[in-house]
């Protein structure tokens, strides 16, 4: 499979901008002895990233299997799991805590055991348990990291 | 000979528990489909802060190596295989199992695996103090372009779309400018207070490395379907040795290929055991078995595929130029320890490299004993469910990323670029080349500065950056390397003569 010419033309547009932003960024900011290297790298990625672009629209970009509705549905709720617990959980709740739920919802909700069945919760408690014990020995006592406590731990 | 009088650093009980730890940990991650040999080094490297850059070094180098040979584990068992590298592996890997020659193929395989290895760190004690002492001819100009070398290279080679590696060779070496510039003190594109102090390496390569797969776990949704376990019967292992003796042309095949695929910048494993594969079938005389059990196969793609990994820190050694993406973070976990490739390396930090490449050495030789008996185990390992496995290495790359300064912002960073990774790969960029141009960005940078300061004071940029035989067999090496490419994507694109029938029915 291979994604859809609007697809390729999006991510090439997404690169287009970024590579736009970068060469206006290099050669409009000050001192320019800073930005002498960035304007070298800037002319070569913003030229790379018209000729991907042109070609996108042209329909000769196939290289990439694209996302597919089913695909993007499926990875949502890890996505959106991953996020929330990189920027609010791990400071507001603390490190373990918001990890410990983390690790607890992806496993949920990716299992495919049936939700009804109590010997699928008790192995998810048990699995989460004693990787955040493994977790808590490495980091917390072996390699002594100290984490951010938040409103619990 | 320099490098026996370093054979007691690697003995030495700490440095020997995380040699035989790297290597065991390395078979289950490789054994275990969807964890690449890439994202397991990533992983374990905010684990070697705490440790001596030896200590370090020992345990990536441990980890690199069993990964790679791993992943035949699961090639051969299940089918799938642990890494890319494996590919070649499961044709007639998988084959055997099902013929009831499981622990045979598994056998033949690490065996393999270790003759292919050792030769191919032999080759790496033996060319690199060379290679080291040629590289202190380098000047600016030479080592900019050696930067601008290994992100081309990588960028041409390791991606499916020339244009989209080259881009995303930019990409990295965009992001590496992110910070403050140390010479004038200005801020450049700092978007977030997270970037303040630049992207961490480490955290960039957690990210890009880990965070897609784990996205690609999430990407299959509530899978039920099971893998199919394969019953491993017992062998004699003395049979199996004696048979790798009658297969020595097989097993040349895949170590001259694996050595010489390895020393190339940038192509990788993938490759070398497939070409391996390829060329022991064109000169077998029974090309008819392949792919049916032949052992031929086998063990020319595992000779090639552990061949390849002494001889892919060649280049990443002497000259800051990874042979494949598990050296570039290699590259990455030497640079955190302050430790920098090339004639300093030897001269400086002789027992650092040389008790570390001595590991490699005995590593090849662990890997096979562990790997021999563990093999099944390891196989039943890595059958975890995906979920699992997904929620782990999310954690871990949260707390791995978090660990290496103690800051959010590290986190923060990781996840961004690991999320922007996944859909950029999804259109057919690669994580190799980006992640070369994020590590090779400074090196270039501080060799073009230095290189226009001299220039000013000779005879102009021009002269000093495109002169002199040197620079121009680098800047020929670097045309070369994306012309190649771009000949490499016309002719995928031209119609093969099966699609041309196809499209005239």
């Amino acid at each position: 499979m291979t994604a859809s010419r609007l697809q390729h033309v999006l991510s090439s547009s997404v690169i287009l901008l970024v590579a736009a932003a970068v060469t206006y960024i290099s050669f409009t900011q000050e001192p320019a002895a800073a930005f002498l290297f960035p304007r070298l790298i800037s002319v070569v990625f913003i030229a790379l990233a018209i000729w991907n672009f042109v070609r996108a629209t042209l329909g000769l970009a196939k290289v990439g299997e694209g996302l597919s509705w089913q695909v993007s549905l499926n990875l949502l709720p890890g996505l959106i799991i991953a996020l929330a617990f990189v920027f609010f959980a791990a400071k507001q709740l603390g490190f373990y805590t918001a990890s410990t739920i983390a690790f607890f919802a992806v496993y949920t909700i990716y299992d495919p055991a049936p939700l009804s069945s109590a010997i699928a919760w008790a192995k998810r408690i048990t699995t989460t348990a004693l990787f955040m014990a493994v977790m808590y020995g490495l980091f917390a006592l072996l390699l002594k990291v100290q984490t951010p406590r938040g409103m619990y731990f | 000979m320099e490098f026996i009088s370093y054979f007691g650093g690697v003995f030495e009980p700490v440095a020997f528990l995380l040699l035989v730890g790297g290597t065991i940990g390395g078979l289950i991650l490789g054994a275990t489909p969807g964890l690449s040999p890439t994202m397991a080094v990533a992983l374990l490297i905010p684990f070697t802060f705490q440790l001596s850059p030896t200590q370090g070094l020992i345990l990536l180098g441990a980890a690199y190596t069993s990964t790679v040979a791993g992943g035949a584990v699961s090639a051969i068992l299940l089918k799938i295989p642990g890494a890319p590298a494996n590919i070649a592996t499961a044709l007639d890997g998988n084959a055997m199992a099902r013929n009831g020659e499981g622990a045979r193929a598994l056998h033949l395989s690490f065996l393999a695996s270790g003759v292919g290895g050792i030769l191919g760190v032999l080759l790496l004690i033996f060319l690199t103090p060379v290679l080291a002492q040629w590289a202190l001819a380098f000047g600016p100009s030479h080592l900019f372009w050696l930067a601008i070398l290994g992100v081309t290279v990588i960028g041409s080679l390791d991606s499916k779309s020339f244009v989209k590696g080259l881009l995303s060779g930019c990409i990295g070496l965009w992001l590496s400018m992110i910070g403050y510039d140390d010479i004038q003190g200005a801020q450049r594109f700092i978007f977030h207070d997270a970037l303040t102090g630049g992207i961490n390496i480490i955290a960039a390569l957690i990210g890009l490395f880990a965070i897609p797969q784990v996205i690609d776990m999430f990407a299959k949704g509530r899978q039920t379907g099971t893998i199919d376990a394969i019953n491993v019967p017992r062998y004699s292992l003395l049979s199996s040795l004696q048979e790798l003796t009658r297969n020595v042309k097989a097993l040349s095949i895949g170590t001259v290929f694996g050595s010489i695929i390895g020393l190339i910048p940038g192509v990788g494993g993938q490759i070398a055991g497939l070409v391996a594969y390829d060329q022991s079938k064109k000169f077998s005389r029974q090309k008819e078995k392949f792919g049916t059990g032949h052992t031929e196969g086998l063990i020319a793609a595992e000779s090639a595929n552990n061949a390849m990994v002494g001889p892919s820190l060649v280049p990443l050694l002497t000259l800051s130029i990874p042979g494949s993406p598990t050296a570039a973070v290699l590259l990455g976990g030497l640079l955190i320890h302050g430790i920098f490739p090339g004639s300093d390396l030897f001269t400086n930090h002789p027992q650092v490299a040389w008790t570390f490449i001595n590991s490699m050495l005995i590593g090849q030789i662990l890997m096979v004993i562990f790997g021999i008996y563990t093999a099944a185990w390891a196989a039943r390992l890595a059958r975890a469910p995906v979920p699992i496995m997904a929620a782990a290495v999310l954690v871990l790359a949260v707390f791995g990323s978090y660990s290496v300064q103690q800051s959010m912002g590290d986190v923060y960073i990781m996840l961004t670029l690991g999320i922007a990774m996944y859909f950029l790969e999804k259109f057919g960029f690669s994580a190799a080349p980006l992640v070369l141009g994020l590590i090779l960005g400074p090196i270039a940078e501080d060799n073009f500065i230095q290189g226009s300061q001299i220039a000013a004071a000779q005879d102009g940029s021009l002269i000093y950056f495109l002169t002199g035989p040197l620079n121009i067999f680098l800047i020929t090496l670097v045309v070369a390397s994306v012309l190649y490419s771009f000949w490499g994507s016309l002719v995928a694109q031209k119609p093969t003569p099966a699609a041309q029938q196809e499209a005239a029915k």
